[in-house]
């Protein structure tokens, strides 16, 4: 087999990416495009009474659409319909979309919009999440929530002894921050239907809900390059999908729709803020005997994708280690504020950033080594998950011992106070260390329902895989042609991509939930092996791929189509929420050095060291990158960014001047260990790993600043002023 | 107005309004869309292109300012084989990912380059801490630059 899996060959879109050549929404150029923008809702919660256009101004070239112009049904479908697409008669959050309009160009776009005048009678709103349930005015269903969920194992009640610690920890919006804002650029086709380009993660999501809006399947959607999605391309593009496609639809014409950095910021989905509270009985020694959590997370004013959101959230509470007992609640409730969504970990940071908190509250609480605790209780080959999964091949300690291991390394200089006051007395060391896990794929059956599917093609010397699943940075459309060669043995420039079209290709499933490599790259290769046996098959006779190919006279393509084959083994029970949560996991310790500036409560980081079980790495550079960058996430979570909102849930810092993310110099040094510890399931043994790294990384900056000031920190971001305040 | 420069080697001549960005007439006139928008207030970096050899944010610096200048923009990297090592570096390497950020951290990259100055890696590191970039927590863009510089300063 050619040596071409597990190698770093360079990303396949790279020398069109480093050339300026790869084309971005944004850069599409279109004659006779309109520029459209969006009116939005000032208030939390309010009647719409009327929309009127002020007449002293020139409307001559300028198309405007609200909900009445909607051809189909007003609904953004995802999992329930009670997202508009333009809201109707009330507005249950602030920048919720009220109208449209286009115009030749996006000053006068944006002047437009302004010119549109809505008129309101404010109503009470609803904006803290521990006042929504069951209570008024009602947002969603007969109580405010969204999902509710509770899982048991064994009876915690009955667990009397021990030592009782009880913590709360609370985390805050994050934003997913991709560098280049949502775009979408919709052309009317000869048909009466409607192309879609966009930057998006998630194709068929936006044929779903566009299908809807439209009252008919006369579209096709296309993925552009995309700049950065991280979850926050996951389901938004379907809203500004419909948005363009209204307005182009009426104007005749294509419409581009780019957001500017503070509309983004201020409209679009963010990772729900949580309040976790853990109960928990330990005995001397530190083995944990019962784990009773209550999860609680802000949903927004609509329904998105809550509801999985939470449940990976309560799967996700326990952390990678044995319980005797345990029984979790979780629910996430509406508010009147902009709807929270999909990003990176997708409900499992939260969780996982409580968890390792409490076990550093055990430790302490017992004076025992809060690593030892950790390696104390680390689930073991054939333990239960609290959902009673039998767990196997954990990768845990393997990934703590490496981690570890590498942290011996003599720590890189700590680089000195911009601007002088470099004394280093005033700045304090410390080191912290987290241990998480993260379910690959969907939960529990959430693949045998979508038959993910990938088409292949053979044409003189050249396979084309056809695949709805994305490239947004990540690297699949270099790893999938990696395993299409290996699997045949021929040469990657055999193999190339077909856009993702939706008019081309079929539905992977998702761009989501750490499942592309794993999930539909394992479908690829299903694929390859299946074209060798159609080639076989045609040729009549076996024959290496590459000679048959070569050898082959028919002129049509060969073409097959593989779909998922879930592992038929996996039990779930998914009302009550017991089994194989997941087909497998992911394991990664994290061990981060830092310093605190005693006097202003600064964090400075020094060294990030990852060990991840990722199953096998299809090409280490791209997974390296994938954990890296995840862990930056994290950091940037865990000490400098803060979605501040007034009292309307209005976001104030909605620029990159306020809303603070890493840069090159904030970021540590980076020491990534890939551990192979290959899964049956998965392309040559690959199993998940785009979402892990934003689980772990956090909750060890806390330990590490506990352990340099005595800070203890239960609230995310841990900025200099809570730092400082914190200090003992 | 008329605006007279030079991008990649090239004199242009382009019709702008007086408070056109750099940014704009380079996107939309030249169609030279390497150079992205990723804030319009000059914090994220993605804008960045050299203006008489020096990065500059183009989204705010108005076009006129670049009036008898030199500007060069991704695009014109790879006419300059060192600069074309740098680009190479960038995909050896995973220095790009999403690839949004790329053009501009290129540009600033392409400056320390052609300063030929030994830095160190914390210098590199603060050399483009004016670039934001999502995907890849920085550590193999350092690498590159790093590889980059070395390729072109025995040291």
């Amino acid at each position: 087999m050619a040596q071409l899996i597990g190698e770093s060959i360079g990303r396949v879109d790279g020398p069109a990416k480093v050339s300026g050549r790869a084309l971005y929404v944004d850069d599409l150029h279109v004659p006779g495009c309109y520029y459209g923008a969006t009116v939005r809702s000032i208030h939390a919660h309010a009647l719409i009474r009327g929309i009127t256009l002020n007449l002293d101004y020139d409307w001559s070239d300028v198309v405007v659409v609200t909900s009445v112009d909607i051809p189909g049904e007003n609904v953004i479908a995802l999992m329930t319909d009670d997202q508009p697409a333009l809201a109707e008669q009330v507005v249950r959050h602030v920048t919720e979309p009220i109208a449209l309009v286009a115009a030749p160009t996006r000053e006068k776009a944006l002047e437009a919009a302004r010119n549109v005048r809505v008129e309101y009678q404010p109503l009470p709103a609803l904006i803290d999440m521990t006042r929504s349930q069951g209570e008024d005015p009602r947002i969603f269903g007969r109580d405010n929530v969204f999902k509710k969920l509770e899982l048991r194992l064994g009876d915690v009640k009955a667990v009397k002894g021990g030592v009782l610690i009880e913590g709360e920890y609370n985390v805050g919006h994050q934003e997913q921050l991709y560098i280049e804002p949502q775009g979408v650029l919709a052309v009317p086709r000869d048909d009466g239907g409607v192309t879609i380009l966009g930057s998006l993660q998630c194709p068929y999501y936006v044929v779903k809900a566009l299908t809807r809006v439209l009252g008919h399947d006369k579209l096709n959607v296309v993925q552009a390059a995309t700049g950065g999605g991280f979850g926050g391309k996951e389901e938004y593009p379907s809203m500004l999908s419909a948005h363009a496609a209204l307005l182009a639809l009426r104007a005749g014409r294509p419409v581009k729709m780019v957001y500017r950095r503070d509309e983004d910021l201020r409209a679009t989905t963010k990772r729900h803020p949580a309040r976790v509270k853990l109960r928990t009985r330990v005995d001397e020694s530190g083995r944990l005997l019962s784990l009773d959590a209550d999860v609680l997370m802000d949903g927004g004013a609509y329904n998105t994708l809550s509801p999985v959101v939470i449940s990976r959230a309560a799967l996700h509470v326990s952390g990678p280690y044995r319980w005797e007992t345990a029984h979790v609640r979780a629910a996430v409730v509406a508010t009147h504020t902009p709807p929270n969504g999909a990003f990176r970990g997708f409900g499992a940071p939260q969780a996982m950033f409580a968890v390792e908190r409490h076990l550093d509250l055990i430790a302490r609480t017992l004076s025992i080594d809060p690593v030892e605790l950790r390696r104390m209780n680390l689930l073991r080959e054939g333990d239960l998950t609290v959902t009673g999964q039998v767990v196997k091949a954990p990768g845990g300690l393997l990934a703590l011992d490496q981690a570890l291991a590498a942290a011996d390394a003599p720590l890189p200089p700590l680089s000195p106070i911009p601007g002088g006051g470099g004394d280093a007395a005033r700045r304090l060391p410390g080191r912290g260390v987290s241990v998480v896990f993260h379910g690959c794929g969907f939960t529990g059956n959430g693949e045998a329902k979508i038959k993910s599917s990938v088409i292949l093609e053979l044409q003189g010397e050249r396979v084309r895989v056809l695949t709805g699943s994305t490239d947004i940075g990540q690297g699949t459309d270099t790893i999938f042609p990696q395993i299409v060669a290996s699997i045949l043995d021929i040469p990657l420039s055999w193999v190339e991509m077909a856009p993702h079209d939706t008019a081309l290709v079929p539905d992977s499933g998702p761009t989501v939930a750490s499942r592309t490599a794993m999930v539909v790259g394992g479908v690829v290769d299903a694929a390859a092996r299946k074209l060798h046996a159609a080639l076989q098959a045609e040729a009549k006779r076996p024959g290496p791929f590459a000679e048959l190919a070569r050898a082959r006279r028919v002129r049509t393509p060969l073409r097959v189509e593989a779909q998922h084959q879930p592992d038929p083994t996996l039990r779930w029970d998914d009302e009550r929420y017991i089994g194989d949560a997941y087909p497998t996991y992911a394991w990664m310790a994290t061990v981060v050095d830092l310093a605190v500036d005693i006097d202003t409560g600064e964090v400075t980081y020094r060294r990030l060291i990852t060990a991840t079980d990722i199953g096998f790495a299809l090409n280490p550079v791209l997974a390296s990158g994938q954990i890296e960058g995840g862990a930056l996430q994290a950091l940037g979570w865990a000490t400098f960014e803060e979605v501040v909102t007034d009292g309307k849930g209005l976001m104030l810092n909605d620029r990159l001047t306020n809303y603070i993310i890493p840069t090159a110099a904030d970021a540590p040094e980076m020491v990534t260990l890939l551990i192979q510890n290959p899964y049956a399931g998965g392309p040559f043994g690959a199993k998940g790993l785009g979402e892990i790294p934003m689980d772990g990384p956090a909750a060890a900056v806390a330990q590490a600043i506990e352990a340099a000031t005595g800070a203890v920190l239960n609230r995310l971001p841990m900025t200099p002023e809570r730092v400082l305040e914190a200090t003992p | 107005m008329k605006l007279s420069f030079v991008v990649n080697g090239a004199a242009r001549e382009v019709e702008v309004r007086p408070m056109a960005r750099l940014l704009d007439v380079l996107r939309e006139d030249l169609r030279l869309t390497g150079a992205k928008e990723g804030c319009g207030e000059g914090e994220c970096g993605a804008c960045t292109v050299l203006i008489d050899g020096k990065a500059a944010c183009a989204c705010i610096v108005p076009a006129v300012q670049a009036h008898g200048a030199t500007v060069q923009t991704v695009e014109g990297l790879a006419d300059d084989q060192r600069l074309a090592r740098l680009q190479d570096s960038f995909v050896r390497c995973g220095a790009a990912q999403c690839g949004i950020c790329t053009p501009g951290f290129l540009m600033t990259a392409a400056e320390l380059c052609q300063r030929s100055q030994a830095l160190s890696r914390a210098e590199v590191r603060d050399a483009v801490a004016g670039n934001l970039c999502r995907c890849t927590g920085y550590q193999k863009i350092i690498d590159a630059v790093e590889e980059a510089l070395c390729a072109d300063q025995p040291r």
